[in-house]
């Protein structure tokens, strides 16, 4: 579904600020995986996210998205096979706008827009259930404008923005870090349910280490924007947070102690 | 007596700067962008409409020539900014003095006249009622064009763009391309607004225009006070911000008829329209600090609210 080849990405090259992000990663994921993505900070994580988005080109290196190349393509044209959900609960959604406007927006993603109602009796109908869905009781205040949410209610309706047209990867930026403990875990039930039920292929940046061990298929740490650590299936489920930590001082040959207190 | 008889020429002055401010409201609150290209389209419409029925040409189709002018300099606006990369004030100051040349060519000369007596207008300063009926049908159409179009699938991902740039990009949302089609719409209501103002004063004149963005504003602010306590919706905004208009010029022709220099009145208007746009920020700054400590959280609203009037 997604395969990045040798991805390249240096941010103010020649600067005494010089950060090389991404250093030839390459990563392949299959359909219906569900990979959670950990790393320390600067480690490349979110770089790869908006590698993935095109926020910006890459230096060097190929994306393909379901055998389409996207590498060169422009961000609001890649937006037809990606669903997004960012770190800040303001970023996903309008505030000024209804929820329901919101949605309608999301809900025509990759189609081409025209002159006609933006969003109907009939679109209504659906995001009122959609909504009731989350267990939140937004199912009530379709009009209502998304900035008067709280940051977990605007992450829960972006997560809705991002999956109401099936995308072909979910990608989910630490989505999760900005809310408090309780609201996260909702979230992130949230976030399974609907990731199942529509067998989304999904990549999920995590600074939580058991939330990447506990939700997901498959796991990829990445270090210095590259993948170091690449379990799946049974040997995933079995991770402990220890063995984690113990392969990544292997693979890295570095010690973890630096980025350990942003990991657990 | 001077005042009351001055009243209705206000309110069709009034009508025809609520236009304007229809036009300025789409780029300055919906877009988010201050856009300095007005003071150089609205001139673009009185000259085109006045070059153009000055060669007998029928005034409708010179209104509809002038949209289409107003929209191309809007056009070359947001080209300036998304492809290539111009901040937008910027852009705006550049198409605005490139529409002074343009301006001057379309013209011809630095003053051409339209008098209602030798040209059919569509309204005049001689029949201030009728002009207040054309200019009042003018914005009516307007305002419903607009609410059509901004809630059709284009129009709220204009909306968005100016709302939230990030998540309209993630939505598969072109932003450049809406914040160019949004200049062009704002710029050509604005030119047709110049097209009936030429119409009423009788002429058109090269330094028409000068200072427009500030008359605008104040519509803006004045009549946004109002209707967003009333209904905040997008139809009730609108007209709240054509009433705007008309406060502005009837509070105009107040102090014009108490004497004051009318040299002075632009200065003056631009120390009022400054004064409202710092409340805002100096309310936040000065005023809320007690009640922050107080209610966190209705303070918190409070912000919020004025960030969305």
């Amino acid at each position: 579904m997604l395969k990045i080849t040798n991805l390249h990405k240096t941010f103010m090259p020649g600067t005494i600020n010089e950060k090389k992000a991404l250093n030839g990663l390459s990563l392949t994921i299959n359909e219906g995986d569900f990979v959670t993505v950990i790393g320390g900070n600067g480690a490349g994580k979110s770089t790869l996210l908006n590698a993935i988005s095109g926020v910006w080109k890459p230096d060097e290196g190929t994306i393909e998205i379901d055998g389409v190349d996207v590498t060169n393509m422009p961000e609001h044209k890649r937006a037809a096979f990606l669903g997004r959900v960012f770190q800040d609960p303001m970023k996903g959604t309008a505030p000024d706008m209804e929820i329901a406007e919101n949605l309608s927006i999301a809900d025509r993603r990759g189609t081409k827009r025209r002159f006609r109602w933006g969003c109907t009796k009939a679109d209504r109908e659906k995001y009122k259930k959609l909504l009731a869905s989350l267990e939140l009781g937004l199912e009530d205040r379709l009009s209502s404008k998304v900035g008067l949410l709280s940051g977990g209610q605007r992450q829960a309706v972006t997560l809705l923005m991002a999956t109401i047209r099936k995308p072909k990867i979910l990608l989910l930026d630490e989505h999760t870090a900005a809310l408090d403990p309780k609201t996260a875990a909702k979230v992130l039930e949230i976030t399974d349910k609907i990731v199942n039920e529509n067998r989304l292929t999904t990549l999920m940046i995590t600074h939580n280490m058991r939330d990447a061990i506990s939700h997901g298929n498959r796991l990829i740490m990445l270090h210095e924007g590259r993948v170091i650590i690449d379990v799946a299936g049974e040997e995933k489920s079995r991770l402990t947070v220890e063995d984690l930590l113990e392969m990544f001082n292997k693979a890295s040959g570095d010690h973890f102690s630096s980025d350990r207190a942003i990991l657990s | 007596m001077g005042f009351i008889n001055a009243i209705p020429g206000a309110v069709a002055q009034g009508l025809i700067w609520g236009l304007f401010a229809i036009g300025l409201y789409i780029s300055y609150k919906i877009l988010d962008i201050a856009d300095l290209t007005v003071d150089g389209s609205i001139c673009t419409g009185a000259c085109v409409l006045a070059a153009l029925m000055s060669r007998g040409v029928n005034v409708y189709l010179c209104i509809l020539i002038a949209f289409l002018a107003g929209a191309a300099a809007g056009a070359v606006t947001g080209l300036f900014h998304t492809a290539m990369g111009i901040p937008p004030i910027l852009s705006g100051i550049l198409t605005q003095l490139i529409l002074w040349s343009v301006n001057l060519k379309i013209l011809g000369k630095a003053n051409v006249s339209i008098s209602s007596r030798k040209y059919p207008v569509l309204l005049s300063s001689i029949d201030n009622l009728g002009a207040i009926i054309v200019s009042a049908v003018f914005c009516a159409l307007i305002i419903v064009g607009l609410f059509l179009f901004f809630y059709t699938e284009i129009g709220l991902t204009l909306k968005s763009t100016g709302d939230n740039e990030a998540m309209s990009r993630a939505q598969g949302v072109n932003v450049s391309f809406n914040k160019v089609l949004g200049l062009a719409i704002s710029n050509g209501i604005i030119a047709v607004s110049g097209a009936l103002l030429a119409q009423y004063q009788g002429f058109a004149d090269i330094n028409m225009g000068r200072g427009a963005i500030v008359i605008g504003l104040a519509a803006i602010i004045i009549g946004l006070s109002v209707s967003l306590k009333i209904k905040p919706n997008f139809v009730v905004s609108l007209i709240g911000v054509v009433g705007g208009g008309i406060v502005y010029y009837l509070v105009y022709s107040f102090v014009i008829f108490l004497g004051l220099d009318t040299d002075l009145l632009k200065m003056l208007s631009a120390i009022v329209v400054a004064i409202f746009l710092a409340l805002p920020y100096l309310k936040a700054k000065y005023f809320n600090k007690a009640k922050a400590k107080d209610k966190p959280a209705v303070a918190k609203n409070q912000a919020g609210g004025e960030e969305n009037a």
